[in-house]
């Protein structure tokens, strides 16, 4: 018999308890029904920030969707609980609906908590805690920036982890952003005094302004009846302000319990013991709503621990809160900042060794046992990349000299310690080095396969880099060192070999074998050879002996398919061709017998060409003004367009006429995978520009410029690389962003795999593309500027080249004789391959030969 | 017409000129495709052209390389890697052959003549 579970709140813990219970109730031994008040599906509130820098409220929904769509689990969404009747065993909706359940869990989380401030009822004033809040924030400061002929100006009431968080928002926005805070330093839970004054600097130093040891005291409305002014006690006037966020903290949605019956804590929450459990055995709660021992945890990494302990317990299981670890480490504002174990030096008798550096920007604590030998905490601000290393010493031997631990990682002098198998690598999810290392032995040899196998670095991604070393050091034990070789030839990856090629100068592939390899090559090492030549060179995919170095594809530029003929792909720019040009390919599809099929990139590919008819279709197609598509290469495929505001009713900008021009400007250019690009001309984003490697998509005053997205095995979402930027800028932005993957990704990675493996980043890429930090800026755009200089149509330039052209035989002793093993069938009008069991038939096929060309 | 005198059985397929280093060319030798390579080193080899894993004519147009010392040459198809020494397949990448095939590709005696290069249209084995 099935019992039934009711979970009340659809929040982040909700969501990680009912995951939990379904990965492991394999006997299918529970129904859980979820009532959620929020009419969106559990989404990632800890990346709620991520919704100004472009993210859709719909890409931060949290795990897969099909989790809501298996049988036994029913989310309703927009159903706030009112009522909990524990005699009957039953919750009441808002909607009267009455809920009966087997075991009840409580995961309603928090609220965001207002003090009583007079005027924080006044239109402008907001909270920020769901996608709703945000909305509401960025549609605020949009319309008050188009009414008002200045920029917003903003104010942000208390300068906590979530104070600074609406900063960056609204300094994102573009409002002047004044933080308020009442304590007398920035962030006071986390961090110290001197921790604080760094913060602070930094804070500034972005041109936000922070008034510590400030009360607010009121906020005032403007003539108009909307917030005009925030009053601060003491001042003479009130700081003139279009809009305020109040981030004062965060109180328990406990008002299910008290009726029923539940005791509370004493600052809120519903009691629970180390099970999660109430006093009443059929009922628990998790996450930030529950007061366990002793306390509410206003992280999710303890929450998260709790909807595993629930799921545990109801299929049998004896887990226990282990005790909560309140680390975190943050991005506000661009700023890193860690706190960890003891932060505050607490334990009796605790060192401290503190490394300022004011230039830098940074501020590093390290809290030690009384002999300076047991790490206890520490604090992080400006350069957090010590923590994924440091937290899980927490409880463990420094070594000799624990300041190393406190220089920049890269500096080479931190020493090496050994993890021990029980620290905990991955908080979010609860993974122990122990365990990462287990799953290296099991067989996960790659990072995709531990995180996949442990779930570490999965949540919020801290510990990655942690993870990564764990592993390579495990595989590098068991004798399968992690090796970033292409091949048996080339002890180098791809971007090793493109400095090493690039450096050199060498151009022959028998040079660069000779020099930086060994042996004659093979079918890896050979195209990667022959791609990063061009993307130096841009000399033709055939020039000097570089056609024994293509695959088949580029070496005839043509698709081969699965018989051994090809498919022709002519490039249509941004998918816009004249009636003639689609006349001509009809007829050469006709004369030629080639099955025609659309692409998904607005083009028209032509199938069944055998390699000798290559030619005689491109001297067409070429003749009537059309030139290679590149549909073969690991190359610019396509540009993709939405018909924009030529003709669109909704349109804002010119999609098709930048769709024609990038493609133009990138066409032929050679990099790790293929590439494609669209561009839509209004926020509808008909072009799924955002499923491209670069999707740039229409604004009123210009383009935002995503990137890394893809379709395929692993769809993915393009982030945003720049926004609100005009043409020029867009281009310079996106020649940078290719030149700099073509130079730097590996062989057939991605530039969505690229940018999330890249060190540091999208953030670091963007430093480098948009910032120039590494000053390679201008080198970025020579190179790219040679590139469109050097363009040539590389059909063209076979069908000139009588020697080339003689590769084009289908036979060396019978170049005309077509092979005889093509044999085809009749489908919908059109021809395709013929099956084995096709051929043993025998008479319906369509001979190869009697589709010669038409007179 | 380039006379050669041919020995009874060898066929006569090109010029070696007509060879570019480690591109390859097929032939058509009666009802037989042949797959002809001419490497870097100046060797000349000769497998069968019918790729096993695909079923498709198609060997010649692979990329040549190596394994170890062994010289070889990978599928443009599915990349399955064969030597061209004795056609062995040395990585069958995780596939089978289509019903009816071997794993590996025949090969056959060539040799070079007076510029011209001659198959032995019985494969070796
Ligand atoms: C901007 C921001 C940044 C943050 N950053 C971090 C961070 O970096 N690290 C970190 O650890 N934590 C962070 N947090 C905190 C983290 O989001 C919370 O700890 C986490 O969301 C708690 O999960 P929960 O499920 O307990 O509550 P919630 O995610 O709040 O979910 C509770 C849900 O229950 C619903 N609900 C409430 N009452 C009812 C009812 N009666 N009936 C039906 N539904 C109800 C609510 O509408 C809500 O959707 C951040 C929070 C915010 C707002």
């Amino acid at each position: 018999m099935t019992e039934h579970v009711v979970v009340v709140g659809g929040g982040m813990v909700a969501h990680r308890f009912v995951e939990a219970l379904r990965a492991r109730d394999t006997a299918r031994a529970f129904t859980v029904t979820v009532l959620a008040e929020e009419d969106r599906a559990p989404y990632d509130r800890v990346a709620l920030s991520a919704f100004f820098s472009g993210t859709a409220p719909d890409d931060l929904a949290l795990g897969d969707p099909t989790l809501w769509s298996d049988g036994s689990v029913d989310l309703r969404l927009g159903s706030a609980v009112t009522a909990l009747d524990r005699g009957s065993r039953t919750v009441t909706t808002a909607g009267g609906e009455v809920v009966g359940y087997d075991h009840l869990v409580l995961a309603t989380g928090s609220y965001a908590w207002v003090p009583p401030l007079p005027g924080a009822d006044l239109p402008g004033v907001f909270v920020y805690r769901t996608v709703q809040d945000v909305v509401a924030l960025r549609d605020w400061v949009h319309a008050r920036a188009a009414e008002l002929d200045r920029p917003v100006r903003g104010a942000v009431v208390g300068g906590g982890l979530l104070g600074l968080e609406a900063a960056g928002a609204l300094h994102g926005l573009g409002a002047h952003t004044t933080v308020v805070e009442f304590a007398p330093r920035l962030m006071a839970l986390q961090v110290d005094e001197g921790g604080g004054a760094t913060l602070r600097r930094i804070v500034e130093g972005l041109g936000v302004t922070v008034r510590t040891g400030a009360a607010s005291e009121a906020v005032e409305a403007g003539p108009d009846g909307r917030v005009g002014g925030l009053r601060l006690t003491g001042d003479d006037a009130a700081l003139p302000v279009d809009v305020v966020v109040v981030a004062t903290g965060v109180r328990p949605r406990d008002e299910l319990a008290a009726p029923a019956g539940l005791a509370t804590g004493q600052r809120g929450g519903v009691l629970v013991d180390d099970h999660c459990r109430t006093a009443d055995e059929r009922v628990w709660a998790v996450g930030e709503v529950a007061n366990i021992q002793g306390r509410c945890l206003g992280l999710v990494a303890p929450g998260y621990s709790m909807a595993e302990i629930v799921a545990d317990r109801l299929l049998g299981g004896e887990a226990t809160f282990p005790g909560a670890d309140l680390s975190t480490k943050l991005k506000l504002l661009g700023v890193d900042v860690a706190s960890f174990g003891d932060a505050f030096g607490q334990a009796p008798g605790a060192l401290e060794i503190v490394h300022s550096d004011p230039v830098a920007g940074t501020y590093k604590k390290l809290v030690l046992s009384d002999d300076a030998r047991v790490l206890l905490g520490g604090i992080l601000v400006g350069d957090a990349s010590g923590y994924a290393a440091l937290r899980p010493m927490v409880g463990a031997e420094l070594g000799s000299d624990p300041a190393l631990w406190l220089l920049p990682e890269d500096a080479g002098a931190r020493p090496r310690t050994e993890l021990p198998d029980a620290a905990q690598v991955c908080s979010c999810n609860g993974v122990s080095a122990g365990e990462v290392r287990a799953s290296v032995a099991e067989g996960c040899h790659d990072l995709p396969a531990v995180k996949a196998c442990t779930r570490a670095g999965t949540s919020c991604g801290s510990c990655v880099p942690l993870v990564r070393k764990l592993m390579a050091v495990s595989l590098a034990e068991a004798g399968l060192a992690v090796s970033s070789a292409m091949c048996e030839h080339f002890a180098m990856a791809r971007a090793e070999l493109f400095n090493a090629v690039m450096v050199s100068g060498l151009r022959r592939w028998s040079e660069i074998v000779g020099r930086f390899g060994t042996g004659r090559g093979c079918d890896i090492c050979k195209p990667a050879v022959a791609s990063v030549l061009a993307s130096l060179y841009d000399e033709h995919v055939l020039a000097e002996d570089r056609a024994a170095l293509q695959d088949t594809n580029d070496r005839v530029m043509a698709n081969l398919q699965k018989d051994g003929t090809y498919s022709v792909v002519p490039r249509v720019p941004g998918g816009e061709i004249l009636p003639d040009q689609l006349l001509l390919i009809g007829q050469v599809a006709k004369d030629f017998g080639l099955y025609t099929k659309i692409t998904g990139g607005q083009r028209i590919d032509l199938f069944g060409a055998r390699l000798e008819q290559l030619p005689a279709i491109w001297q067409r197609l070429v003749d009537g003004g059309m030139e290679s598509g590149h549909a073969y290469g690991k190359a610019l495929r396509t540009v993709k367009s939405c018909v924009g505001s030529s003709w669109c009713r909704y349109g804002v900008q010119d999609s098709v006429g930048l769709a024609v021009m990038l493609e133009l400007r990138y066409r032929g250019l050679r990099s790790p995978h293929k590439i494609k690009l669209g561009v839509s001309g209004c926020a509808r984003e008909c072009a799924e520009a955002r499923g491209k490697d670069v999707g740039l998509i229409a604004t009123e005053n210009g383009w935002n410029v995503h990137v890394g997205g893809n379709g395929g095995f692993t769809p993915r979402h393009a982030e945003l690389l720049v926004e609100d930027v005009d043409t020029e800028t867009a281009v310079r932005v996106v020649d940078r962003y290719l030149m700099y993957y073509v130079r730097t990704a590996d062989r057939l990675q991605r530039t969505a795999v690229w940018q999330a493996d890249h060190e540091g980043g999208l953030e670091r890429i963007r430093e480098i593309v948009v910032d120039d930090v590494l000053g390679l800026g201008a080198d970025l755009d020579a190179q790219m500027a040679r590139h469109v200089e050097s363009y040539e149509d590389e059909w063209a330039a076979v069908l000139r080249d009588p020697e080339r052209l003689a590769q084009f035989a289908s036979f060396v002793n019978a170049p005309d004789t077509p092979d005889p093993t093509l044999a085809y069938v009749e489908e919908r009008g059109q021809r395709r391959p013929a099956t084995d069991a096709e051929r043993a038939a025998g008479p319906v096929l369509i001979a190869s030969t009697t589709l010669e060309v038409r007179s | 017409m380039t006379a050669v005198a041919a020995r009874p059985g060898l066929v006569d397929l090109c010029a070696l000129d007509r060879l570019v280093p480690d591109l390859g060319v097929a032939a058509l030798v009666g009802d037989e495709q042949v797959a002809v390579f001419r490497l870097a080193d100046g060797s000349v080899h000769a497998v069968g052209n019918l790729d096993p894993y695909s079923g498709a004519a198609v060997m010649s147009r692979g990329i040549t390389g190596s394994r170890g010392e062994v010289p070889t040459i990978a599928s443009p198809v599915y990349k399955q890697v064969f030597s061209l020494v004795d056609g062995q397949c040395l990585d069958a990448v995780g596939m089978d052959p289509r019903p009816g095939r071997g794993p590996d590709l025949p090969v056959y005696g060539v040799r070079v003549d007076h510029g011209r290069v001659l198959l032995d249209p019985r494969p070796v084995r």
